[in-house]
C-alpha cells in the first residue's frame, strides 16, 4: 500500500491531482445542495412540533457534525505531519482549519436562531453549546499559529500539537447531550442503526448533509492547493506554473 | 410542495425570521469563505511570480556588473574565467 500511496505524497502530483478533480467536485456540490436545499425548504413536511422552524435542522445538524469531523480529519492530519514528517500532511491541516471554523460558526449561529423560537434564548450555557464555542476556539487558534511563524515547518508543528490536544474536545461534544443534562436534544440521527426521524425528513438530510460535505471539498482543495503552491514556491515546477498562468492571465 | 403561496414561503409558519436567518448567515459566511480562498490562491501565485521577477533583475543586474568591471581589468577577467 505504501509503494501506491508513495507518488501522491508529492507536491506536484498531489497539486496536479487536486485540480483535475476540482471541476467535478464542483459539479457533484451544486446537484447536491441544489437538490438538497429545494428539497429541505420546499417539499420536506413541517415538525409536528416545531412547525416549519425545523427546517434549520437542515443546515445546523450538517455544520454541526462537519464541524467535528473536519476537526478529526485535521488531527489526523497533524498527527501524520508530526510522526512521519509528511509535508503534504501540514498543508492540509493548514487547508482544513478555517474551513471547520466556518462551519463551527454556522453550527453557533443557526443553533441560536433555532433556539431562540424553541427554547426561548439564543444561548445558555449547556455541555453542548460551550463545547461546541470551545471547538471555535480550537479552531481560530489553530489558524493563528499556522499564521504566527515565518518558517512553516514550525508553524505546522505548533499548529499540530494544538490540534491533537483539543481532540479531547471532540468526545465531550459528541456525548455531551448524554453525559449532562442538556437544555440541547440528543442525537436524531445516529449512524448505527435506524435514524429517529421520519424518512421523508431522513432523505432530504442525507442529501443536504452529502452536499455540505462535498462543499467542503471542494473548499479545502482550494486552500491545499494554495498551501502547497506558497510551501514549494522555490521548486522549478512551481515557477513553470506560475509564469504559465501570469502569461495567460496577461494575454486576457 | 408545502407552501401554496410564495408569501407562506417566506413566512415560515412564523418562524421566517429564524429561518431565513440561519440559512442567510450560512450562505454568507460560505461565499466569503470560498472568495477569500480563491483571492488568496491569486495573490500567492503573484507574490511567487513578484519575486521571481525580482530575483530575475538582480541576477541581470549583478551578470552585467562583472562584466562591466572584468571589462575594465583584464587581470580579474583573467580570475573569473
Amino acid at each position: 500500500m505504501w509503494k501506491w500511496l508513495h507518488p501522491y505524497a508529492n507536491p506536484e502530483v498531489a497539486y496536479r491531482l487536486t485540480t483535475k478533480l476540482l471541476p467535478w467536485l464542483i459539479t457533484l456540490t451544486t446537484l447536491f445542495l441544489g437538490v438538497g436545499l429545494v428539497w429541505a425548504l420546499l417539499f420536506a413536511p413541517a415538525d409536528y412540533q416545531q412547525g416549519h422552524s425545523f427546517r434549520i435542522f437542515y443546515i445546523h445538524v450538517p455544520a454541526a457534525s462537519l464541524s467535528m469531523g473536519i476537526y478529526f480529519a485535521m488531527a489526523i492530519a497533524a498527527f501524520s505531519s508530526l510522526v512521519w514528517q509528511l509535508k503534504l500532511a501540514d498543508a492540509s491541516a493548514a487547508a482544513l482549519a478555517p474551513v471547520g471554523a466556518i462551519f463551527t460558526a454556522i453550527a453557533l449561529i443557526t443553533g441560536a436562531a433555532w433556539g431562540k423560537p424553541m427554547w426561548g434564548t439564543w444561548w445558555i450555557w449547556d455541555a453542548r453549546l460551550t463545547s461546541e464555542l470551545i471547538l471555535l476556539f480550537l479552531y481560530l487558534g489553530v489558524i493563528a499559529l499556522h499564521n504566527a511563524f515565518e518558517d512553516k515547518n514550525l508553524a505546522g508543528k505548533a499548529a499540530g500539537i494544538l490540534t491533537l490536544v483539543g481532540v479531547i474536545n471532540i468526545p465531550v461534544i459528541k456525548y455531551s447531550v448524554d453525559w449532562w443534562n442538556t437544555l440541547h436534544q440528543g442525537s436524531t440521527v445516529s449512524k448505527l442503526g435506524k435514524p429517529a426521524m421520519s424518512l421523508e425528513m431522513f432523505w432530504p438530510f442525507l442529501v443536504c448533509f452529502i452536499g455540505f460535505s462535498l462543499l467542503v471539498g471542494v473548499i479545502v482543495s482550494l486552500r491545499f492547493r494554495t498551501e502547497i503552491l506558497s510551501r514549494n514556491s522555490i521548486r522549478p515546477w512551481v515557477q513553470e506554473l506560475v509564469q504559465a498562468q501570469t502569461k495567460a492571465e496577461n494575454s486576457k | 410542495m408545502q407552501f401554496s403561496r410564495f408569501s407562506d414561503f417566506i413566512d415560515m409558519g412564523g418562524y421566517g425570521f429564524y429561518v431565513w436567518l440561519s440559512f442567510g448567515a450560512g450562505a454568507l459566511l460560505l461565499t466569503l469563505l470560498i472568495i477569500s480562498s480563491k483571492v488568496g490562491h491569486r495573490k500567492v501565485i503573484k507574490q511567487i511570480a513578484q519575486r521571481k521577477q525580482r530575483e530575475d533583475i538582480l541576477r541581470k543586474a549583478r551578470a552585467t556588473k562583472t562584466q562591466q568591471t572584468a571589462t575594465h581589468n583584464p587581470n580579474l577577467k583573467e580570475e573569473i574565467r
